[in-house]
């Protein structure tokens, strides 16, 4: 009977040692190999001199061909007399005014953002001129909510790593500064109805 | 002189039957590498969580070797564990959304999915505005076409895993081959699971797809970079699912749907930052999450950036 008993004793003894260690040791070693979180972090509200460091390449997704942006005063140089008059353009600018229906086209014409002195120059609402990689600060006059949303991931798209190096696409890379809203694009095909669906499986003829 | 004969051929049989079990037995142990010892090897491995460090590297170097011939592509396959202090969370603006599908197939090209049968994890609904049918996500329509979308009159709510923190599909699976890791997403291990399907009829979402024969894909589409728990090719008779990109988003990247979509409606990071864009979203728009009723807290979160006021 003592003996029944030390055997019971022994069995209870080694199954609890295992129930106790052997689980724990499993998961000790599955959280062991937790890594750390990259320490780099996403800037967030980015000061306005910092954000081009963040900017995708120009021209990487630009959806529409209007933006090459060339030298404006290859043309427009000194000598060239400006006619601040609104009117239907000639080529190569003749598709703008059409296209200008949906910004605002009542009260905007092309002077009110290009600076008529410096073709290669956007002119702010004070008079100030900025460069054209720097025309997000031109749209945020107006756009503020959207640009502040830019700004903090919100609107627009980013590419890269969610805690590390991102590319922020820009306002036109998306919209054309012409004619902002999105077109519509075709769909990508959709998936087959159940009722249209044969699973094709190994031995059985096409 | 009939009986002592086939006394002997069936001693001879019988002892044929024990020399040939042990020399099988000693070939199929001694075979290594080769096709049976894999399958042997298949037949026996543990469940993921239950694996040792040595026996992982193994597994994971012997799919590496498979799926790089059977794709004709140097393939890595690995089990890049949970960051710490990081719970992934999404976040997917429904004004923005124009149900072009673009996310559709960059997750399958990503995810190594299945072309035929077909098997995509974000399905994309839409919705009519002006009858009162789109309060239930069951009348919604997958297999619209037009030429162009966004149609007007028309809304779209793409739907993939929500990555519940209370996921009932966990709580069903008889054999626990899917569970929740400890950064929020809940995976599924293809070897353990055994198709019964219950996770399926469990999901509130509709999120999870099994495979019904076995999963063809394009050897110039395939993605090299796997993981375990994500974008490997499945089996025949197990369930998937969306693993919020594992393979990507564990080494600090983004998803591939949030990549592919071309109006920047989707919005991933970790909720356990407040500098990320997820909990700017979550801390300052208004927010709401499929079939909340039903307490699954999902990690899914639907907004409307156009319409719905900012704090600033």
């Amino acid at each position: 009977m003592k003996r029944i008993n030390f055997v019971t004793l022994l069995c209870l003894v080694v199954g609890f040692l295992i129930f106790l260690f052997y689980p724990n040791g499993i998961f000790a070693a599955h959280e062991e190999t937790m890594h750390k979180a990259p320490e780099e972090e996403v800037p967030f509200d980015i000061p306005v001199e910092e954000i081009a460091k963040y900017l995708a390449p120009m021209n990487k997704y630009t959806l529409f061909d209007s933006l090459e942006i060339t030298s404006c005063t290859e043309c427009h140089d000194e000598e060239w007399e400006t006619n601040p008059e609104r009117r239907d353009l000639d080529e190569p600018h003749d598709e703008i005014p059409g296209k200008f229906v949906n910004h605002d086209s009542e009260n905007r014409w092309c002077l009110d953002c290009h600076s008529e002195k410096n073709r290669d120059k956007f002119r702010l609402m004070n008079g100030k001129l900025i460069g054209f990689n720097e025309y997000y600060i031109l749209c945020s006059q107006c756009h503020k909510r959207i640009y502040r949303e830019w700004k903090m991931g919100v609107h627009g798209k980013r590419t890269g790593y969610w805690n590390g190096k991102q590319e922020y696409m820009h306002c036109a890379q998306c919209h054309d500064p012409h004619d902002p809203p999105f077109k519509p694009i075709k769909p990508e095909p959709p998936p087959r109805k159940p009722e249209n669906v044969r699973v094709i499986t190994q031995g059985t003829k096409k | 002189m009939s009986d002592n004969a086939h006394k002997n051929k069936s001693q001879i049989t019988r002892r044929k039957f024990l020399a040939g079990l042990a020399a099988g037995t000693t070939a199929l142990a001694l075979s290594g590498r080769n096709a049976d010892g894999y399958i042997i090897e298949e037949y026996f491995r543990q469940h993921f969580k239950r694996l040792s460090k040595d026996d992982l590297k193994k597994i994971l170097a012997d799919l590496e070797e498979e799926l790089s011939f059977e794709y004709g592509k140097k393939a890595t396959v690995k089990a890049t564990p949970p960051m710490d202090n990081v719970v992934f969370g999404y976040a997917l603006d429904l004004s923005r959304c124009i149900g072009c599908r673009r996310c559709v197939y960059g997750c399958v090209n990503e995810n190594n999915l299945s072309r035929n049968p077909e098997i995509q994890w974000i399905k994309v609904l839409e919705f009519h505005k002006d009858n009162k049918k789109w309060q239930s996500l069951e009348h919604s329509n997958r297999y619209y076409n037009p030429e162009k979308v966004p149609q007007k009159g028309r809304f779209y709510i793409p739907v993939q895993c929500q990555q519940c923190k209370n996921p009932p599909c966990v709580k069903v699976c008889p054999v626990k081959a899917t569970w929740k890791e400890p950064d929020g997403i809940v995976v599924v291990d293809y070897n353990w699971c055994i198709g019964c399907r219950f996770c399926m009829a469990a999901c509130p979402y509709g999120a999870r797809n099994f495979n019904w024969g076995k999963p063809s894909i394009p050897k110039e589409a395939f993605n090299p970079e796997m993981h375990y728990l994500g974008n490997r090719p499945q089996y025949k008779g197990v369930v998937g699912k969306c693993t919020f990109c594992i393979q990507r988003s564990r080494v600090g990247r983004y998803t591939a749907c949030v990549e592919a979509c071309p109006v920047g409606a989707r919005k991933f990071g970790n909720l356990l930052n407040p500098k990320s864009e997820i909990r700017y979203i979550l801390e300052h728009l208004k927010v709401f999450r499929l079939k909340e009723e039903l307490d699954t807290n999902p990690k899914f979160f639907y907004f409307f950036s156009m319409g719905s006021s900012v704090k600033s």
